[in-house]
């Protein structure tokens, strides 16, 4: 924890973990799309479902969906502005197993159809984790520019990717693998002490074996 | 982080002031230039004031339980003169503005965010001190503030609502005694003795919501911590060091049963009258809901 964890940050309330977590696990999904989705399925776990309308949680993943960061004045209003912006909300109360008490699962698709689905949780103090993505177990805050890549599950798939991140004299702070079978997908998540620039990105995402490379950075706005 | 004791902290503070030690600190851990960091807390600052500013009397929670106190207040006489009044004041505006869903700084949560303002800005007001000096108090604060995080807790979860109210409540205390231009070791003094005040104090929110009684108790943090600073700042002594007293907070708070950490399950909220509220509100189940 660095003093700003301590002091700060500016939210709207009233709960750090409930609504400016909430917020953050939004931003952070909708970064994962790419853009605005245009229909939202939003799934609350545990002390989310439980307490969420009064903390405002289910405005607030609202709000960042729609952009908006855990200190936007706006945010109190986000369900009225997703309608107005044509975003189709649903909200439910569901349990999920071995999940964290603040836990949401988002469904989300994009203005061209595509789907994506984020599973995070609030940790406390504002501060997130994703879990999955697309069902796919992952682990990242969102706290350090992260590589999210779909790839195929073969041998020196890694040592291509961190080649790449090497050439273009990236450091990278902490990687996670994770697949669902031998042979199958995997996700590989990499989170880079600084910001990565457009074209190891574009390198990446031209790989052979390399399905897909999402980029976050919570900093870029 | 290189500061896990106070003791060190005050180690630090022997080569310059204490909250430039925190300042420097930040730096290298972040690896930011001061300029950088300096700016970041002016934000913060700049954000607190706000959150009293913002204040709308007529705005309520979702729940209703919050709201319009601060202006009662405001308006009323305190038996310990304006200014205490408007300490009193400002900490049920600031934590009823958190409640309804307005802009505040966590300091070190949303549920303990009025605790700060309301000892830094009556004193701002009425002795016009500088900006710049309550951008360093919110260094000193942070620099406790870490120590207690990382020693004890400052969520409610874990340690009760010591570690939420009273841990901004000992963080305000250490910054009123740099405020008032007073030593390292009366700010520790000071930070030592608020947080021995509300030891064991439980986290038992109505209807699992930062509300009630989480408002009022930001009031009770910051006289805590008005009267911790002024018996640091006369010299009164805590008989057991900062360290030893934050390690005490948090055997505390391992030992507190966890209907009284934030479940909504025990104290206040375990009353018939919390009860029938939380019922009232429907959909709303006492869970655990961290502030």
């Amino acid at each position: 924890m660095n003093i700003f964890d301590i002091m700060g940050p500016v939210m709207v309330g009233p709960s750090s973990s409930h609504t400016a977590g909430a917020a953050r696990i939004g931003l952070t999904a909708r970064r994962l799309l790419g853009s605005q989705p245009v229909k939202a399925d939003i799934l609350l776990h545990g002390s989310f479902a439980a307490t969420g309308a009064g903390h405002g949680t289910d405005r607030a993943i609202v709000a960042g969906l729609l952009g908006m960061r855990p200190d936007d004045a706006a945010l109190p209003r986000a369900l009225r502005i997703a309608e107005q912006e044509g975003m189709a909300v649903t909200i439910r109360a569901g349990q999920m197993r071995d999940a964290h008490p603040n836990t949401a699962l988002l469904t989300l698709t994009d203005g061209g159809g595509r789907t994506l689905s984020v599973s995070a949780s609030s940790l406390g103090g504002g501060r997130i984790r994703v879990n999955a993505i697309d069902g796919m177990e992952a682990s990242f805050s969102g706290e350090y520019p992260t590589l999210i890549i779909r790839n195929e599950d073969r041998p020196g798939i890694l040592s291509e990717i961190t080649r790449v991140l090497y050439e273009h004299n990236a450091n990278i702070a902490t990687v996670q693998l994770y697949r669902d079978r031998r042979g199958g997908l995997a996700v590989t998540v990499i989170e880079c002490d600084a910001p990565l620039p457009e074209r190891p990105r574009a390198e990446l995402a031209a790989l052979d074996g390399v399905v897909r490379c999402t980029y976050l950075d919570m900093g870029e706005d | 982080m290189s500061f896990v004791s106070v003791s060190a902290l005050l180690a630090a503070a022997e080569r310059e002031p204490l909250w430039q030690a925190v300042l420097d600190d930040d730096c290298r851990d972040r690896g930011v230039e001061r300029s950088e960091s300096l700016e970041r807390m002016e934000a913060l600052w700049r954000a607190m004031v706000r959150s009293a500013k913002e204040y709308d009397a007529a705005r309520r929670s979702a729940s209703g339980l919050s709201g319009g106190q601060g202006a009662k207040m405001a308006a009323a006489q305190s038996i310990g003169g304006p200014f205490l009044r408007d300490v009193i004041a400002t900490a049920l505006m600031v934590g009823e503005q958190n409640a309804c869903m307005g802009r505040i700084v966590a300091a070190p949560t949303a549920g303990a965010s009025g605790v700060m303002p309301a000892v830094l800005l009556p004193l701002r007001e009425r002795d016009g001190l500088a900006d710049e000096t309550m951008v360093q108090c919110l260094y000193v604060a942070a620099g406790f503030g870490q120590i207690i995080a990382a020693r004890a807790s400052i969520s409610g979860a874990e340690g009760g609502c010591q570690a939420e109210i009273g841990a901004a409540s000992a963080m305000a205390a250490a910054a009123l005694v740099h405020a008032r231009g007073g030593t390292p070791q009366a700010m520790a003094a000071a930070c030592a003795m608020a947080l021995q005040n509300v030891m064991g104090l439980v986290c038992d929110p109505v209807a699992g919501l930062v509300e009630e009684p989480c408002v009022k108790r930001n009031v009770m943090g910051a006289v805590n911590a008005l009267a911790c600073a002024d018996m640091a700042l006369a010299g009164v002594a805590s008989a057991i060091g900062c360290d030893e007293v934050i390690d005490a907070a948090a055997a505390v708070g391992r030992l507190m049963p966890a209907s009284l950490r934030e479940t909504g399950e025990g104290g206040l909220a375990a009353t018939a009258t919390a009860r029938r509220i939380a019922e009232s509100l429907g959909g709303e189940r006492p869970g655990p809901a961290e502030g």
